[in-house]
């Protein structure tokens, strides 16, 4: 209801700046130096072209007012003056550089990648982020965790929806307080772009191309962005999520995520030479294909032709060869939206898929397909 | 200026049979048929760009996918840019060029009737290649009205060699256009007037056709090289061939940033005639609007990349396209301070023509302060690709050049049709329009700066409030056309036959003929006297 009035009150005085010193209506002032400096420059700036509006529409308005016909105005007959016309050229000269001085310090301070205590390479993917630390063999996929019932809710039904509803991911990248931290930034198919208002960093990620970003944050917290270049269908769904730790916490992390990384190798190794059974392929399947295939190939597995095409029924996952849709489903095709998963699930994952996408919506080949099956065709 | 009109208003041309019905369109040379084509096409773009802008707010009116998916989404804002601005805005401006700069100028039609004719009648079918995508297979073009590669590439869903071929037909019918505009006016103004004694109205669409020739081909050559690395092999914008992403988007903005001055060039001429006429006054510093409408042109060749600012460009880059980009603001705010100046001490009424463009003048001006915000790099990389830009570019184009659309036709349409058009269903039509584009698109600034990126068909919850009221906007500002719809329509019908010149204050040759304009004017030129 605040907000409503708050709304009204706008439409009444479009004009007016103080409605713009809501925090909630502005822009994050952030917790790095770089987006405070941000943070004032678009303030000074807001100022001043409010300024420049008060004198110029207060003088049409003037007019308006008082120079009506209804009132009896008679038209002057002035209609040009060098003097004027140059001076209205040289004072918006001088505010703007009043503008650009500050404009100009900062954006040098903000392209001064040297010197960083971290580097992280982020890579953007249809729709997911991938982060890999540097020199501490650290790297996984954040992706959405938001779930779909409560964004897909074309029934018409309300969906209870979380705090962080369609800002929330899996896992966040994370990063310590007070240091430098490089970003270097590209992309695995079409550009997407890493933005976290919070820090004032929003770069594009290029395939094929490498670019950098930094940030040395304040406060420890989560800080939360999305993707900011239109990538494709779900171009709304990647959000960026960075938890930002004390030095002592970020260091836990990491020996908490080398020793993760050591127990995945581990159960890796194992299931190489188990077999699973059809039910927990199945099940394990479903909930990797839910997770990973589904915003493309759709749950029903109709998927949404032409770009993205239908696995019921697909040659692919019934008659043709488990190798070859082994080898799609690890390496990706080229050419097409089709990424490779090898990097980004386990090898039991992968198994389960295939065995889920070849017996699903009835599919039904009775091809079981196990971890040991996956290396093979992987050759790794 | 002041003229003989006593011949030029007969009619004297009974070696030109007139067909009747389908065929006086389709065969039409005349610039008054055409010039009408355009307008009317054009509005039914509007209306077709508009309602998909419809669905697009419907979509985002609460949090979640209610009514379409994220693809159907991306092809509806793809299809809604493309069309606003191909389909909308430029075909009305060279609907204006047409009916106007023959008249203007004192010149019996445009220089090149015949190829004017063709460069409208392509257009229905560019924008029916365009809107048939809709009911393939493939779907409509999803990748952006700017397209950047390799999303409309390698990763298109099909839609892109119908996008280009439509792209492709749109851009000749723009050149043709546009040399027609630019070889009339050179050749065939009446005796006496030079350069700068045309009608301002005339000099911008003068500078606006040499913008269009200079980069419609550009886009022509970019859109081409979309299709080749599409079907054909190569890798202009493929890292993995040689190729360079982000060397699309250079050539993409170097057609794309001039082209938005196209949009807007034009309407400053409309705004720049209609003001003096309701102001009573001459338009205040004529021969610098005409500078700095040109410096404006030339500026526009050299800020591209501020659109590029977050593509990863070297400092050096950043600082270059920051300060030619702030450099804008001056001429255009001589433009600014002229229109207030032309105001300023004048003797005002506020008929519908003055109030769009007093409209225009107040929130075109918005629109420039937030583009003088988005040229600051620094500051631009918060706001790029957010809500804060669809506001901005929306006030210029929606409240900008679109209004100046609608002050053109109030303006002229007495003269166009014969008829005064209904003032009180005229007075609504503004109203409407201005209060409900303000709440259509004054909360986006709010949306963007809180963070809500451009482009997405869902959205995290604290933006839901701001959504509900620009939805809302949105369908009133949308439903308001439908009274301009009528206002034209009845004035088209009849109504109280208009005067030669209804407008006291209004200047200019188009004036000295008769209401409604004779289909043929100006056979023998009019004789231009100084004041």
């Amino acid at each position: 209801m605040k907000r409503r009035n708050r709304i009204g009150l706008l439409l009444v005085s479009l004009f007016s700046s103080a409605a713009w010193s809501d925090s909630q209506l502005n822009l994050t002032k952030g917790v790095t130096a770089i987006s405070n400096e941000v943070y004032d420059l678009h303030m000074l700036v807001l100022y001043i072209c409010t300024a420049i509006g008060i004198v110029v529409f207060g003088a049409m308005f003037w007019s308006i007012i008082f120079h009506r016909k209804s009132k009896g105005a008679k038209p002057a007959d002035f209609h040009e003056s060098t003097k004027i016309e140059i001076l209205w050229t040289a004072i918006p000269v001088v505010i703007l550089i009043a503008m650009a001085v500050p404009a100009t310090s900062t954006l040098i301070a903000m392209e001064d990648n040297s010197d960083s205590d971290i580097t992280i390479l982020v890579t953007g993917s249809q729709w997911k982020w991938h982060y890999k630390y540097f020199d501490q063999d650290i790297e996984y996929y954040s992706v959405l965790s938001t779930p779909r019932e409560q964004y897909e809710n074309h029934n018409g039904e309300p969906a209870e929806r979380s705090e962080h509803y369609l800002l929330e991911v899996d896992k966040p990248l994370v990063i310590p307080v007070n240091k430098k931290v490089r970003f270097l930034l590209t992309s695995d198919d079409v550009i997407h772009s890493w933005w976290v208002p919070a820090f004032a960093v929003k770069q594009d990620a290029n395939p094929g191309f490498i670019n950098e970003a930094w940030a040395i944050v304040d406060e420890p917290g989560v800080y939360r962005g999305q993707c900011a270049e239109l990538c494709g269908k779900d171009h709304g769904f990647m959000p960026v999520v960075v938890e930002v730790k004390s030095e002592a916490d970020y260091q836990q992390w990491l020996n908490d995520q080398k020793q993760l990384i050591a127990d995945a190798a581990n159960a890796e190794a194992a299931s190489l030479s188990s077999s699973m059974s059809k039910e927990d392929l199945m099940q394990l399947g479903e909930s990797t294909y839910l997770a990973h295939c589904a915003a493309c190939h759709q749950p029903t597995g109709l998927g949404i032709p032409p770009a993205f095409p239908a696995l019921k029924g697909s040659p692919i996952a019934t008659t043709g060869s488990i190798e070859e849709h082994i080898n799609i489903v690890f390496n990706g095709k080229a050419g097409t939206g089709m990424q490779g998963y090898g990097k980004q699930l386990s090898l039991k994952e992968i198994a389960a898929v295939v065995t889920f996408e070849r017996n699903a919506w009835g599919n039904d080949t009775g091809d079981l397909v196990q971890s040991a099956d996956v290396k093979a065709v992987s050759g790794e | 200026m002041t003229t003989d009109t006593l011949e030029n208003t007969e009619h004297h041309d009974e070696h030109h049979d007139q067909p009747t019905g389908i065929k006086r369109w389709l065969f039409t040379t005349n610039h008054k048929d055409i010039g009408t084509l355009y307008l009317w096409f054009s509005f039914i773009m509007l209306l077709i760009g508009g309602a998909l802008a419809m669905v697009i707010r419907a979509e985002l009116f609460q949090p979640g996918l209610q009514i379409v998916e994220p693809d159907f989404f991306n092809q509806l804002t793809t299809t809604h840019g493309l069309i606003m601005v191909f389909g909308a805005i430029m075909p009305a401006f060279t609907g204006f060029a047409n009916w106007m700069i023959p008249m203007m100028i004192g010149a019996p039609d445009m220089a090149l009737p015949r190829m004017n004719n063709w460069s409208f009648w392509i257009l229905p079918f560019a924008f029916g290649i365009l809107l048939s995508s809709f009911f393939m297979e493939s779907g409509a073009p999803n990748f952006g009205w700017t397209f950047y590669a390799p999303l409309s590439t390698t990763y298109s869903n099909g839609s892109t060699a119908f996008f280009v071929f439509a792209v492709h037909i749109m851009g000749i019918s723009s050149i043709m256009g546009a040399i027609n505009v630019i070889v009339t006016i050179m050749n065939m103004r009446a005796p006496g007037m030079t350069y700068m004694k045309m009608p301002l109205f005339v000099w911008t669409f003068f500078i606006t056709a040499y913008l269009l020739i200079a980069v419609m081909p550009v886009l022509a050559g970019v859109v081409t090289m979309l299709l080749t690395d599409t079907y054909f092999g190569t890798s202009f914008f493929d890292a993995a061939g040689g190729g360079d992403p982000v060397m699309f988007q250079h050539i993409f903005w170097f057609f794309g940033h001039p082209e938005v001055y196209i949009m807007i060039l034009p309407a400053f001429g409309i705004v720049s005639t209609i003001i003096p006429a309701f102001a009573r006054k001459k338009l205040f510093g004529y021969s610098s609007m005409v500078y700095a409408t040109a410096s404006i042109a030339l500026l526009s060749f050299i800020v591209w990349a501020h659109h590029m600012f977050t593509t990863g460009m070297p400092l050096f880059g950043e600082l270059f396209f920051m300060y030619c980009t702030m450099l804008i603001a001056v001429p255009t705010g001589v433009k600014v301070f002229n229109w207030v100046a032309t105001m300023w001490k004048g003797s005002l009424s506020f008929e519908i023509p003055m109030l769009f463009s007093i409209a225009f003048v107040i929130l075109f001006t918005i629109g420039g302060f937030s583009g003088l915000m988005l040229a600051l790099t620094p500051v631009d990389f918060q706001y790029h690709d957010t809500y804060f830009v669809v506001a901005h570019f929306h006030y210029v184009l929606v409240t900008g050049s679109l209004f100046s659309i609608f002050a053109g036709t109030y303006y002229w349409l007495p003269k166009w049709t014969g008829h005064m058009y209904n003032q009180s269903l005229a007075h609504w039509h503004f109203w409407c329009s201005v209060i409900s584009v303000n709440l259509l698109f004054f909360p986006m600034h709010f949306l963007g700066l809180a963070g809500m990126p451009r482009r997405i068909p869902d959205y995290a919850l604290q933006f839901a409030d701001f959504n509900k009221w620009v939805s809302i906007g949105g369908f009133a500002f949308g439903l308001s056309q439908l009274i301009f719809l009528a206002v034209v329509i009845k004035c088209i019908k009849g109504g109280e036959k208009a005067a030669d010149k209804p407008w006291d204050g209004a200047q200019g040759l188009e004036w000295t003929v008769a209401s409604p304009a004779p289909y043929h004017t100006f056979s023998t030129p009019p004789a231009i006297k100084d004041e």
